[in-house]
C-alpha cells in the first residue's frame, strides 16, 4: 500500500514539474480583486512569465491551508501578524527581498519592519488602517474619539456595527483602554470583555461585509470600517467618513511572501521586484486604494486618490500595527470573543 | 414509462367538488411559495443593473456589469471550474449513490445494511470546515495533487449523500411486481433495469442529481481549503471578495447563469419533446 | 451482458456498494479517522496539532479555568449547541410546512409538467447563497423592496426593523434549504397510486383522514430524507445566521469555523464534531431502532 502510495505521488510530482517545465509560470495566492489584471498583463508582457491567479478570503484560512499541506503557489499574501507564524512554522522561505534591484524604492520607514527585520522574506504590497466610519448626515459626532465607537450616545443605540472577527476589535479595545496588544493579563482582558460586552447592548449586527450598504441605508450609524473599503463606499455618493481618533487606529500590512513548497521561486522574486517599482505599484495604489511603502507612487496617483482623506491620515495620527500574540494572549482574546458572543 | 394509469384530471374545471385527493388552496400555496422562492432572484437580476459600485445600494441603471463581467477572465475562469466541477461530481454521485440505493433498499436485510447507510450518509453529518481541513490533510498526506482532481473528489464525496436520500426514498416501499413481472416474461437483467426499474426510479434520479448539482454549485469552504492552484471556483471568487466589497459584477455573472441554465433547459424540452411526437405517430 | 455479474446475492450487493464504500471509505472516513484523532492531541499554537496526548479538548466543551485557574462547569458551548439544534429545528419544521403541500401540488400535475415544476424548484439554487442572502437583505431591510411602498402608502412611518431578527434567519434558512425539502418528499411522494386515495375516501374517510392516513404514511420515507437533509447542514449554517442575523450570537458552525480560523485550536474543533457527529449518529441509531419496532409489531399484527 505505502509503495503504491509513493508511486503514485511520484507520478503526480512528475507530472506537476513536467507542466512546470513546459513555460515559465507564477502561481499567486490573494484576496478576489487584490491583484489588478492590468498589473498582472503587464508583468506578464514584460517578463513572459505565465501568471495565474487563485483566491482565498482571510488571513486565517491561508495559514490553516499552508499549516495542513497545501502547495502549489508560488506567492501568497498575508498580513504583517501573519509573516511571523509563517515563519517559525516553516511555512515560507527566505528569499532576500533586500538584495532585490527596486529594493532602494522602498520608503526608509517599511525598510525591515519589526515582522521581518531582516526584509528576508517580505516585500510590500498594501497597508492600510482599521477603525470606524459614520454617516454623517444620521450623527452629530465628529469621529474625535474611541469612545464613540465603544461607548456610544444615545442616538447610536441599536445602530452600531462592529466585525465579525476578535482581532481587529479586540486591538481597538486595547488601544482604548490602554492596554498593550495581545495581554496575557487576565484581568486586564476582563476589561476588554466587559467593554466589548457593554458595547454589544448598541450593536445591530456583527459584520465584516457590507459597512458600506449599512451606513448608506441607514441600518447603521457607525460600523467598523477598513480605510480604502470605506472611501470605496464614499466614492458612491454617501456621506461616510472615516475617522481618526485621538487614541489611535490599528493599522495592517500585506506583503508577498514566497512559500517553502513553492516551484517558481525565481519568478515569485521577479514579481517582488516588479512590483517595487513605483509605477507598478501606483497602479496597484490607484485600483486599490489603500496605501503603499514605495517611494515615488504619489507621482502617478491621480488627483482623487491624492486628496482621498481616507489614504492621507493626520501627520499625528497613532497607527499601532497588531504584533503575533502568543499562545496564552490569543487563548484570552478567544475567551473574551466567545463571552461576548454567548 | 406511465405507471399511474388512474391519475385524476386536475381539478381546474370542478371547482365545487375536487377530485379525491386534491385540497382546497393547494394552488395558491404553491403560487406563493414560487413567488418568496423567485423575489431574491428578481432582486438580484434587477440590481444586477445597478451603476452603483456597491450591491445593495441603488445608483441608476447600467450595463457595466455585464460589460466587466466578460471582459473578466478570472471570473470567467471560475465560472467554468464551478460547472466542470458540478457536472463532473453530478454524474459520479448519481451512479454511485443509485447502485448503492439500490442495493439497500431492495437487497432485502442484510449484515451490515445500517453500518452501509452510515456510511453513506457519513458526509451529511460531518461540519464542513471540518471535512475541508480533513481532507486537505489527508490529499497532502498522500501527496494527491491534481489541482481541480482534489475538488471533483471531494465534491463527488460529499454530493453523495444528497443524490443518495431522494433517489433511496423514492425506492423505499415501492413494489417490485413489475419487475417480477418483466423477469418472469424472460426479460434478461439488464432489460428489466433498462426497462423497468431505471424509468420507476427516474424522479428520484432527477431530484438527487439536481440537488447534487446545485450542492456542489454552492459549495464554498471545502473547495476553499482542497483545491489547488488553478483550481478557483465561482463560491471561492466571489467569498474571497471580502476585502473589496461585493460588486453588482456578481449579480450580472449569475443572471447569465440563470439564462444560460434555462436556455439548456428549454433547449431540452424543445428537442425531447419533438422526438416524443415522432414517436407517437 | 450481466454474465460477469457474481450469482449470489450477497456478491451482488456487495458489487452495488463497493463504489459507495470506496469513495466514502478513503476520501471521508479515513480523514474523520484523522480527526478523530486530532481531537484526543495538544494544539499547536499556529495551528495543526503536536503529537502529544491530551484530553484538554473535551473537557473544555465542559468546563473552563476561571481568573484563579479553578475548573469550573462552562455551560456556554453546551448553550451554543442547544441553541443551534433549536434553530435547526425550527428551520426544519418550516421548511417542511412550507415545502410539502408543494410536492403534492407536483404530484398531482400530469406527468410531462412535474419535471419542469422540479426544475423550477432548482433554477433559483443556481445562483450563489452569498447573493441569494444579500437579496434578502435589500428585501427585509431599512428602505427595502417591502419597506419603501409601505412608507411611501404611509402604512408605516418608521422602519420595521425586520433585519437582524431571528425571524430574518428563520427566512433565509428555509430560503436556503427549501429544495433540500421538497424533492425528496416529490420522488417518494410522486410512486403515490390514487387509486389507493380513492378506495380509503370510498370507506368514508374524510379529506384529512385520506392525507394523514393514506399519503403521509406511504412518503414518509421522503420526509425523512427532507428533515435529515434540511435539519443536519443547518446545524452548520453560518450565512444566514451572520448575515440575517447580524452575527449576534454565536451558532456552532461559526464555533468550529472560529477554532480552525483564528483560535487555531485544531483539537477543539474537531472534539466539537466529534460531539456534533456523534449526537446526531446517536438521534439516527434511537430512530432506526424504533421504526424497526415499529415494522416488527405491524409485521406480527
Amino acid at each position: 500500500m505505502k509503495r503504491h502510495l509513493t508511486l503514485l505521488s511520484a507520478a503526480t510530482a512528475m507530472l506537476i514539474s513536467g507542466s512546470s517545465m513546459a513555460a515559465e509560470e507564477l502561481f499567486i495566492y490573494n484576496w478576489t480583486e487584490y491583484t489588478p489584471p492590468e498589473l498582472i498583463t503587464k508583468f506578464e508582457k514584460e517578463t513572459g512569465i505565465k501568471v495565474s491567479v487563485d483566491t482565498y478570503d482571510s488571513n486565517e484560512t491561508l495559514l490553516a491551508k499552508l499549516q495542513a499541506g497545501a502547495t502549489g503557489y508560488d506567492l501568497v499574501v498575508p498580513s504583517q501578524n501573519f509573516v511571523p507564524i509563517l515563519v517559525s512554522e516553516g511555512l515560507i522561505q527566505k528569499v532576500a527581498v533586500h538584495s532585490l534591484a527596486n529594493y532602494k524604492n522602498l520608503e526608509e520607514r517599511w525598510q525591515k519592519p519589526e515582522w521581518d527585520p531582516e526584509q528576508e522574506y517580505s516585500a510590500p504590497w498594501q497597508w492600510g488602517t482599521t477603525s470606524f466610519s459614520y454617516n454623517s448626515e444620521n450623527y452629530s459626532g465628529k469621529g474625535t474619539s474611541l469612545k464613540e465607537f465603544f461607548e456610544p450616545s444615545e442616538e447610536v443605540r441599536g445602530r452600531l456595527s462592529a466585525f465579525q472577527t476578535p482581532d481587529e476589535v479586540v486591538s481597538l479595545a486595547n488601544i482604548y483602554l490602554g492596554i498593550p496588544f495581545c495581554s496575557e493579563d487576565a484581568k486586564q482582558m476582563k476589561k476588554v470583555q466587559d467593554l466589548l460586552v457593554g458595547q454589544k447592548e448598541f450593536v445591530v449586527a456583527y459584520n465584516s461585509e457590507t459597512m458600506s450598504d449599512l451606513l448608506t441605508s441607514g441600518e447603521a450609524v457607525i460600523t467598523n470600517h477598513w480605510s480604502g473599503f470605506s472611501r470605496l463606499g464614499r466614492l458612491t455618493g454617501a456621506p461616510i467618513v472615516y475617522a481618526y481618533p485621538k487614541e489611535g487606529v490599528v493599522g495592517w500590512y500585506d506583503s508577498l511572501v514566497v512559500p517553502t513548497s513553492a516551484k517558481n521561486v525565481e519568478n515569485a522574486k521577479k514579481f517582488m521586484n516588479f512590483m517595487m517599482d513605483p509605477v507598478n505599484m501606483a497602479m496597484l495604489t490607484e485600483n486599490q486604494g489603500y496605501g503603499d511603502a514605495v517611494k515615488g507612487t504619489a507621482a502617478y496617483y491621480s488627483d482623487e486618490l491624492k486628496s482621498a482623506p481616507e489614504i492621507n491620515p493626520p501627520a499625528d495620527l497613532n497607527v499601532f500595527f497588531a504584533p503575533t500574540c502568543s499562545p496564552k494572549a490569543q487563548s484570552l482574546i478567544d475567551k473574551v470573543w466567545t463571552k461576548v458572543m454567548q | 414509462m406511465t405507471v399511474h394509469i388512474n391519475k385524476p384530471a386536475t381539478g381546474n374545471k370542478a371547482k365545487r367538488i375536487l377530485p379525491v385527493g386534491h385540497y382546497r388552496g393547494l394552488g395558491a400555496w404553491t403560487v406563493f411559495f414560487f413567488i418568496f422562492l423567485y423575489l431574491p432572484i428578481v432582486v438580484l437580476i434587477f440590481y444586477s443593473f445597478n451603476a452603483n459600485r456597491m450591491v445593495m445600494n441603488w445608483g441608476g441603471f447600467g450595463i457595466d456589469w455585464y460589460i466587466k463581467a466578460f471582459q473578466n477572465d478570472d471570473i470567467q475562469k471560475a465560472v467554468w471550474n464551478s460547472l466542470i466541477v458540478a457536472t463532473v461530481a453530478t454524474v459520479f454521485a448519481t451512479a454511485i449513490a443509485t447502485i448503492g440505493a439500490l442495493v439497500l433498499a431492495r437487497g432485502g436485510n442484510f449484515r451490515g445494511k445500517t453500518v452501509s447507510l452510515g456510511l453513506i450518509t457519513l458526509p451529511l453529518m460531518v461540519p464542513e470546515i471540518v471535512t475541508a481541513v480533513a481532507v486537505l490533510i489527508f490529499f497532502s498526506a498522500i501527496g494527491m495533487n491534481w489541482g481541480l482532481g482534489n475538488v471533483i473528489i471531494a465534491h463527488i464525496t460529499f454530493c453523495i449523500p444528497f443524490a443518495f436520500m431522494p433517489i433511496r426514498a423514492r425506492l423505499e416501499g415501492m413494489d417490485t411486481s413489475l419487475e417480477q413481472a418483466a423477469r418472469d416474461l424472460y426479460a434478461s437483467e439488464w432489460e428489466t433495469f433498462r426497462f423497468v426499474t431505471a424509468p420507476l426510479l427516474m424522479p428520484g434520479i432527477v431530484a438527487g442529481s439536481m440537488l447534487s448539482f446545485v450542492i456542489s454549485m454552492d459549495d464554498f469552504i471545502i473547495t476553499l481549503m482542497v483545491g489547488g492552484a488553478g483550481s478557483t471556483t465561482l463560491p471561492v471568487y466571489i467569498y474571497s471578495m471580502i476585502r473589496r466589497g461585493l460588486t453588482p459584477e456578481i449579480n450580472a455573472v449569475s443572471t447569465v447563469l440563470l439564462f444560460f441554465s434555462v436556455a439548456i433547459v428549454t433547449a431540452y424540452w424543445i428537442v425531447s419533446n419533438k422526438s416524443q411526437t415522432k414517436t407517437v405517430h | 451482458m450481466s454474465n460477469w455479474l457474481p450469482r449470489s446475492a450477497a456478491g451482488r450487493r456487495w458489487l452495488g456498494l463497493a463504489p459507495s464504500y470506496f469513495v466514502i471509505g478513503i476520501f471521508m472516513l479515513v480523514p474523520m479517522v484523522i480527526m478523530g484523532v486530532f481531537s484526543f492531541l495538544e494544539p499547536n499554537p499556529y495551528g495543526g496539532v503536536k503529537p502529544i496526548g491530551s484530553l484538554d479538548a473535551y473537557v473544555k466543551l465542559f468546563f473552563e479555568y476561571d481568573l484563579e485557574d479553578n475548573l469550573v462547569f462552562n455551560p456556554g458551548y453546551i448553550n451554543i449547541i442547544f441553541r443551534s439544534f433549536q434553530l435547526s429545528l425550527g428551520a426544519t419544521l418550516l421548511c417542511l410546512i412550507f415545502g410539502f403541500p408543494v410536492a403534492y401540488f407536483i404530484t398531482l400535475q400530469p406527468a410531462n409538467r412535474r419535471n419542469f415544476y422540479i426544475y423550477l424548484v432548482t433554477i433559483p439554487f443556481w445562483t450563489n447563497l452569498l447573493i441569494r442572502t444579500f437579496a434578502w437583505i435589500i428585501i427585509l431591510g431599512r428602505g427595502g423592496v417591502i419597506e419603501t411602498p409601505l412608507l411611501a402608502m404611509g402604512i408605516i412611518e418608521d422602519s420595521l426593523r425586520m433585519m437582524y431578527t431571528d425571524g430574518a434567519i428563520a427566512i433565509g434558512l428555509t430560503y436556503s434549504y427549501l429544495p433540500l425539502m421538497v424533492l425528496p418528499i416529490y420522488a417518494s411522494l410522486e410512486k403515490l397510486d390514487f387509486r389507493l386515495l380513492e378506495a380509503a375516501s370510498d370507506l368514508y374517510a374524510n379529506r384529512f383522514e385520506v392525507m394523514t392516513k393514506v399519503v403521509i404514511p406511504l412518503c414518509k420515507p421522503g420526509i425523512i430524507a427532507g428533515c435529515l437533509l434540511v435539519f443536519i447542514p443547518c446545524l452548520g449554517a453560518f450565512i444566514a445566521p451572520n448575515l440575517l442575523g447580524g452575527g449576534k450570537k454565536l451558532m456552532l458552525g461559526s464555533l468550529v469555523q472560529f477554532q480552525f480560523a483564528s483560535a487555531r485550536n485544531w483539537p477543539f474543533g474537531a472534539a466539537l464534531s466529534m460531539l456534533l457527529l456523534s449526537a446526531v449518529v446517536i438521534t439516527l441509531i434511537f430512530y432506526a431502532r424504533a421504526a424497526k419496532k415499529r415494522a416488527v409489531l405491524e409485521g406480527s399484527a
